[in-house]
């Protein structure tokens, strides 16, 4: 477990980087994770994906498939490539504070 | 982290036509493109089935001379060690019989059905191709094909177009 300095306060890290505390998320430490991976500004359409995939943490332990946040949340396959380039399940997950995702599809 | 390079591009060869043949590929693929690595899908041989609008939504799983279709079995209760006797495999109904039951469970593990995975595929940025030889070879051109289906190649420009991918066939 490592810790971090981010958007004024520490936060522990998993051994993959992802956040070990989803509680301790905020949005100003989303802003900061997403433009670490090349993402200027968080939009809504961002806001709608980082928010189903912590309900769905929440709700059953793991983040959604992109099937599922595609036919639950509204925000098409495309889109969600769009909004998190080079990656999606993986970098959403990161912004929304949740740990990397398990499955497959 | 490792000590080696990620990998950026994967062209994928899929030259088998049954359900559970079909499936890594679009898997694969797919699972790439969550990666953020860029991926192709060649579709050549039986392979074409799982792009032929005709076919794609009916891909079976082969029950006869499948000498692993003992892995099903706990899906009937039974032990996975229980060999599938090829002559019960044979009779009409049971391979709709064992697709069904594989459809059901991809199903709980939220993996679409063909049709719908070539749409997410083909939205999530993977390029598939059908195979020139064997397009030819079946009597088959661009209108039998799925639309997310990019073109047809020769082996040659499949092979110029993998250019810096790893190369893996299924």
């Amino acid at each position: 477990m490592t810790t971090k300095e981010i958007a004024g306060v520490t936060i522990e890290l998993d051994e993959n980087g992802f956040m070990a505390d989803h509680k301790a998320w905020t949005k100003e430490i989303a802003a900061v994770f997403a433009k670490e991976e090349g993402i200027d500004e968080l939009t809504d359409r961002h806001f709608i994906v980082i928010e189903f995939m912590r309900k769905e943490f929440e709700e059953n332990g793991t983040g959604p498939s992109i099937r599922k946040l595609n036919k639950q949340s509204g925000v098409s396959t495309k889109e969600l490539y769009d909004l998190f380039p080079g990656g999606p399940a993986k970098k959403a997950a990161l912004i929304a504070g949740i740990p990397k995702p398990q499955g497959c599809v | 982290m490792s000590e080696y390079e990620p990998i950026k591009k994967v062209s994928l060869v899929c030259s088998k036509g049954g359900l559970d043949e079909v499936y890594p590929s679009l898997i694969m693929a797919n699972g790439a493109r969550m990666e953020g690595i860029e991926a192709s899908i060649f579709f050549t041989f039986f392979g074409l089935n799982a792009i032929v609008k005709k076919t794609h939504k009916n891909l079976k799983v082969a029950t006869v001379g499948n000498a692993a279709l003992n892995m099903a079995m706990p899906m009937l209760k039974m032990p996975i060690t229980m060999p599938f006797p090829t002559l019960l495999g044979a009779i009409p109904g049971v391979s709709n019989f064992a697709t069904w039951l594989m459809k059901n469970e991809m199903e709980k593990l939220d993996v679409p059905p063909v049709d719908e995975f070539l749409e997410m595929c083909e939205a999530a940025g993977v390029e598939m191709y059908a195979c020139k030889m064997t397009v030819d070879m079946f009597k088959l051109s661009m209108d039998d094909f799925v639309p997310q289906v990019k073109g047809i190649m020769t082996v040659g420009e499949f092979y110029e177009k993998s250019a810096g991918a790893q190369i893996i066939f299924t």
